[in-house]
């Protein structure tokens, strides 16, 4: 595969770098991410990638755009208000680079179909608001080995960590199992600046870029925590544990299984 | 400076229809092409691109032999490809 002039020029800042250049341009091109949740954290992560030129996304989401997305789901806008957010957010990446092929889920993800889903994808992003669905992407990713990156944001806090097959810890040996469903907010009740949004999902394709690219270290085997209003990052060191259920020495998840969403989460 | 004969280039590749940093980029996706030790011929302006591409060069490791005018505004750069 050889660049055309038009590529060159577009992915320039990219191919300028030591560590990128056009073998890590081509890494980029040729890489395949799935982005589970095309929200605060997915719009952002998908902007960056489809920019970047990452050459094949994927995009799972089963709600509507609403206007109260707006705020911080920054991939959609106020015309695509009622659309499908995975169409809205494919019309957007279509529109910053024709160079992306976009493939759609509008649906959940759940148990049944995650592993078909990931299976023909180099890298996750989690971008979803809620436990079931991070705790069935863990699950998902750790059986059928594929890189994730994790993130969460509530109001003015956030964090991240990423997850390599047989590298570092996975999501389920920080948190065993998800709180009870209405025990924690969700950012839909308890607020949340679209910033925030932007930071993490930012980080979360930084990772993917880093890992498709094969640069630097990623986020392994630590929890990058980020506080807006205290402006303070803080990785905080995290442990493979020996009994994860999932992904320790006798694993006794071995397929992925569906939580009872909260009931704010279910649809009317 | 003695006149040493260097070996014909490997590959070559016209940078005078471009501006930075496609100049640069060009440059690197065709040192991509070839294998350290081999030997790259570029053509291109004077002013910016003589003065930052050479330099660009050698700040990723690769080997400036040779910088020669054309005449006609524009000037050869022979580098040698370094290690990965």
């Amino acid at each position: 595969m050889s660049f055309t002039d038009e590529q060159l020029e577009r992915y320039s800042r990219n191919i300028i770098l030591k560590e990128v250049g056009g073998k890590g341009q081509k890494k980029l091109l040729n890489g395949r991410v799935l982005i589970i949740g095309a929200g605060g954290l997915g719009a952002p992560a998908a902007m960056y990638l489809a920019a970047a030129g990452v050459g094949h996304l994927g995009l799972a989401d089963a709600d509507r755009v609403d206007l109260s997305n707006l705020q911080r789901q920054i991939i959609h806008t106020t015309s695509d208000v009622g659309l499908p957010k995975v169409e809205s957010a494919r019309l957007t990446i279509k529109a910053l680079n024709p160079d992306v092929t976009v493939q759609t889920l509008e649906g959940l993800v759940t148990a049944e179909n995650v592993s078909s889903l990931i299976k023909d994808y180099d890298f996750i992003i989690d971008g979803t608001d809620n436990f079931p669905a991070k705790f069935l992407i863990n699950d998902a990713c750790v059986i059928e080995g594929k890189p994730f990156s994790h993130a969460g944001i509530i109001r003015f806090q956030g964090q991240l960590i990423t997850y390599i097959p047989h590298q570092g810890p996975c999501y389920r040996c920080l948190f065993p199992a998800p709180p009870p469903p209405d025990a924690v907010p969700t950012c839909r009740q308890a607020g949340v600046i679209g910033a925030m949004a932007g930071v993490i999902g930012s980080l979360q394709a930084m990772e993917a870029v880093k890992y498709l690219c094969g640069i630097g270290k990623p986020l392994t085997g630590s929890l990058l925590t980020y506080d807006a209003l205290s402006m303070e990052f803080r990785k905080i060191k995290v442990t493979k544990r020996a009994t994860c259920p999932v992904c320790g020495d006798n694993p006794t998840i071995v397929q992925p299984i569906d939580y009872e969403a909260p009931s704010c989460d279910l649809k009317p | 400076m003695p006149n040493k004969t260097l070996p014909p280039p490997d590959s070559t590749v016209d940078i005078t229809e471009v501006v930075c940093p496609v100049t640069f980029v060009k440059v690197k996706v065709a040192l991509d092409d070839l294998e350290p030790g081999q030997i790259l011929s570029v053509r291109l302006n004077d002013g910016e691109p003589v003065e930052n591409v050479p330099r660009s060069l050698k700040d990723e490791g690769h080997r400036v032999l040779k910088l020669s005018a054309n005449g006609d505004g524009t000037y050869n750069l022979l580098v040698e490809k370094g290690q990965e």
